[in-house]
């Protein structure tokens, strides 16, 4: 373990630390560590690989194949800077950066700058922004970073990003950091799998279940017939078999190893405090797959932004992390004790533990995987040409209803939409999340019994727009056929579509409708996705936007980027199955 | 249902031809059957694979059957198909193809391939396929896999072939069928890539077909253990 841990920080060029970014009077500069220096340091300093800083703005990034050792396997992967550990990108709100990306592949690579405001030809997408950076070639981003928070980058080249091409951004705001915050940690989670990214989609398209261990068997076949009889456990079986749909079906891919900034749970990153410090942590779900539920037993965490908008604070004792979504949580340790970050999967197939220590050396505690969801009839309730119940069929219109109502006609007055759903007999505890559909399997509950972090908690501190209604709503039903394990947008793949033309300057209303019994991420480039959670001027800004199966969720985008862009699934295979669509900006500022 | 692509097929042929955004291919090589079998005559070798190349539209899909007697090293049966298979509903792809048909010590076979393939409700997955030349026969096939664990499998199979017409150089009369029922347990060792299995087969005739195989003095029927493995890469 400690011979791997030196080798690894031998890999990383130079590293720098988050809390050396809090040292008083150092400029983000003077970082151009030596490699000598920088194993000099304490390891728990040494937490990330970072880019080459040649002069002032100008970042030199390389794109590698690496040796990845997660502790549990060994493979061959993708990284940058050479390492596994992925690199932090440090920027300050109204700089312009120059970023040297050198492809040391054998193969055309690409980055992606996850959710920061760019011109389109910056945005990195090949086929759509750019050509892409070829064998040995070094391209050139320049943009202006007009924003604050924490984003991330990637490859948006095949499977590179399952593969490891991930990394970390982290702007500080124009006038300095408002939150005033002790140490300062990207928590960088990823979803680490044996097989490389291209084997996982040939498999999944032979066969959908080829990664799915937790299917039902027949040890919980007679386990449920204990439960709720023979005949009832047999006829939810039929039930399911006659649609060919399995409730286990919650992560395609299973088998990974859960990382958090490039280490396993043995690995244990570690960060460091003293009793009473306000921690910021940076969590950033770069998984290919899979969602994680975050949680620091013993502490609460405050939510202080989301997709690198400030949000109202609010106080949870754990929250979901979509793929590719961001938050920002500030946390308060008093005690002198060693606490665990741990994030575990959506389908509880996977967990990482971090640790955070007034001390170096020491391990959280690592709980066990608690018991695994099932899907519900509820979050089949979008397959509308299935064959089911018409109690479910109801609840699925009803709620497409409601949410029409609710923002189109009500606009600003958010409580009467939500009474209006709970009103319609949904079935719906207490606090029921209404982000899910109404006895979801996906439900979360906390792990204390205490609160779980819903959209609907999720306030914009600083709106960026103007609350106006908008012009025109398009509908994308979010549809796949998963014995196929094609993926697709209003029942249409990616190859075989048409581009979607927003007119710059308006502002439209994107209503998703997940017909699939799966979550999915969807991430708009170059424009920020606002969702509407009834809180009008306060809907928070975001970047990606969780849908969950069976539910309708709307966005409401200002089309004020000029171009084309990307507009996707950001679930690797689900994006590369083909829900998918280019979006092209017609018109610019006058 | 969808546009006809050969965008797939292409990829097998020009590998190298970089087009942005062009889907993956999607290929492979599966093996349910790969198996040593000991019955009371002749043991044999059995082989049952499909290798495949294409993409969401369209497949090209190699399947080879045979079965290699041990003591005689002839083919028994030896089986190899062409079929370009393409989606027809969400569950199902309708195939067209050639077969030949080349054992050892009898006349071979050549014909056109129509079928469907696909996952039936309750999991059952299926192929059916119509066989058209001068010795017509349909044939369907039928596995369900049941878990019990989640890699522990046992998985019942039947195979019956029904000749259309009388072809008494095969030994085959018309609507007497060769039924095939086949249990096999297995155990995935690595990923679903290689699992081991033993299990049960047995193979009988029925009709004429029965008669003329009992006319020339052979078994009827024959049951056999086997072992294997299924493998898929």
């Amino acid at each position: 373990m400690r011979l791997f841990k030196a080798k690894q920080c031998a890999l990383s060029e130079t590293a720098l630390s988050s809390s050396e970014h809090l040292a008083k009077g150092l400029s983000r500069r003077q970082f151009g560590l030596t490699a000598a220096a920088a194993l000099a340091m304490p390891t728990v300093l040494r937490a990330h690989g970072s880019p080459k800083i040649t002069s002032k703005g100008t970042y030199d990034v390389t794109v590698d194949r690496v040796r990845i050792n997660t502790g549990n396997f060994r493979k061959m992967g993708v990284g940058y800077n050479k390492s596994q550990i992925p690199t932090i990108l440090r920027f300050r709100e109204g700089e312009e950066v120059t970023i040297n990306v050198t492809n040391n592949l054998r193969e055309s690579t690409s980055i992606h700058w996850h959710g920061l405001v760019l011109p389109f030809r910056q945005d990195g997408v090949p086929g759509i922004s750019f050509n892409g950076i070829a064998p040995g070639e070094t391209f050139t981003y320049r943009f202006p970073i007009q924003q604050a928070g924490t984003y991330w980058f990637h490859s948006h080249s095949g499977f590179q990003e399952p593969d490891g091409a991930y990394g970390a951004i982290v702007i500080e705001p124009r006038d300095g950091e408002r939150l005033g915050a002790n140490r300062d940690y990207v928590v960088q989670l990823a979803d680490k799998h044996p097989h490389p990214g291209s084997r996982i989609m040939r498999n999944l398209k032979r066969m959908p279940d080829y990664y799915n261990r937790s299917q039902r068997t027949l040890q919980t076949l007679i386990k449920d017939s204990r439960q709720d009889g023979l005949k009832a456990a047999l006829k939810d079986r039929g039930m399911w078999g006659r649609m060919r749909m399995m409730p286990t079906d919650i992560e395609d891919v299973q088998g990974y190893t859960a990382l958090i900034n490039g280490r396993s749970t043995s690995q244990n990153w570690t960060g460091l405090f003293r009793p009473g410090e306000k921690i910021r942590l940076r969590i950033i779900n770069s998984s290919a797959m899979t969602y994680f539920d975050m949680r620091i037993p013993g502490l609460k965490m405050t939510v202080v932004q989301a997709d690198g908008n400030d949000v109202k604070p609010v106080t949870v004792d754990e929250l979901r992390v979509a793929v590719a979504e961001t938050y920002d949580v500030i946390i308060q340790p008093r005690e002198n004790k060693v606490y665990s970050i741990i994030a575990e999967s959506m389908g509880r197939t996977a967990l990482v533990r971090g640790t955070l220590s007034p001390k170096k050396g020491y391990a959280g505690a690592v709980p066990r995987l608690r018991s695994k969801p099932l899907l519900t009839m509820a979050d089949m309730s979008g397959m509308m040409g299935m064959d089911m119940g018409d109690h479910v069929m109801q609840n699925a219109s009803g709620m497409q209803t409601m949410s029409g109502m609710e923002h189109s006609k009500m606009q600003g007055m958010n409580k009467p939409g939500m009474n209006g759903m709970e009103n319609s007999g949904m079935n719906m505890s207490g606090n029921h999340d209404p982000f899910y559909a109404p006895g979801s399997g996906l439900t979360p509950k906390a792990y204390n019994g205490g609160k779980f972090l819903s959209y609907t908690d999720l306030r914009a501190a600083r709106p960026l727009y103007r609350n106006r209604a908008a012009s025109r709503t398009i509908e994308l039903r979010l549809t796949g056929n998963m014995e196929r394990y094609i993926w697709s947008i209003n029942g249409v793949k990616y190859e075989d579509a048409d581009p979607i033309v927003l007119n710059y300057g308006e502002r439209v209303r994107i209503r998703f409708i997940n017909e699939t019994m799966m979550a999915h991420p969807m991430h708009l480039h170059g424009m920020w996705s606002i969702i509407d959670t009834g809180q009008g001027a306060r809907n928070p800004i975001k970047h990606t936007v969780s849908v969950q199966p069976g539910t309708t969720t709307d966005i409401e985008v200002e089309v004020d980027a000029p171009g084309q862009w990307a507009f996707h699934c950001h679930l690797s295979y689900h994006a590369d199955g083909g829900m998918f669509r280019k979006v092209v900006v017609r018109g610019r500022p006058a | 249902m969808k546009r006809f692509k050969l965008a797939g097929l292409a990829g097998l042929f020009l590998p190298w031809a970089q087009v942005t955004y062009a889907e993956p291919l999607i290929w492979g090589f599966q093996a349910e059957q790969f198996e040593y079998r000991a019955m009371d005559g002749e043991d044999a070798f059995v082989w049952d694979f499909d290798a495949l190349a294409g993409s969401d539209e369209l497949k090209f899909v190699w399947r080879s059957e045979a079965e290699l007697g041990l003591t005689s090293d002839d083919f028994e049966k030896l089986e190899n198909q062409a079929r370009l298979q393409f989606p027809v509903s969400p569950f199902f792809d309708a195939v067209v193809g050639a077969y030949a048909d080349t054992p050892g010590g009898a006349p071979d076979r050549y014909a056109g391939v129509v079928g469907l393939k696909g996952l039936a409700p309750q999991w059952f997955e299926i192929d059916a396929d119509l066989f058209v030349s001068d010795h017509p026969f349909f044939r369907f096939e039928a596995e369900y896999e049941a878990l019990l664990t989640n890699r522990l499998i046992f998985t019942p199979s039947i195979e019956v072939d029904m000749p259309l017409k009388d072809d008494l150089a095969r030994e085959r009369g018309a609507g007497g069928a060769i039924v095939e029922i086949g249990a096999r347990l297995s155990y995935d060792v690595i990923d679903r890539a290689f699992s081991p299995y033993v299990g049960v087969n047995y193979e009988a005739s029925y009709g004429d077909t029965k008669d003329i195989v009992k006319a020339n003095g052979e078994d009827t029927d024959a049951f056999s253990i086997v072992f294997g493995t299924r493998l898929m890469f």
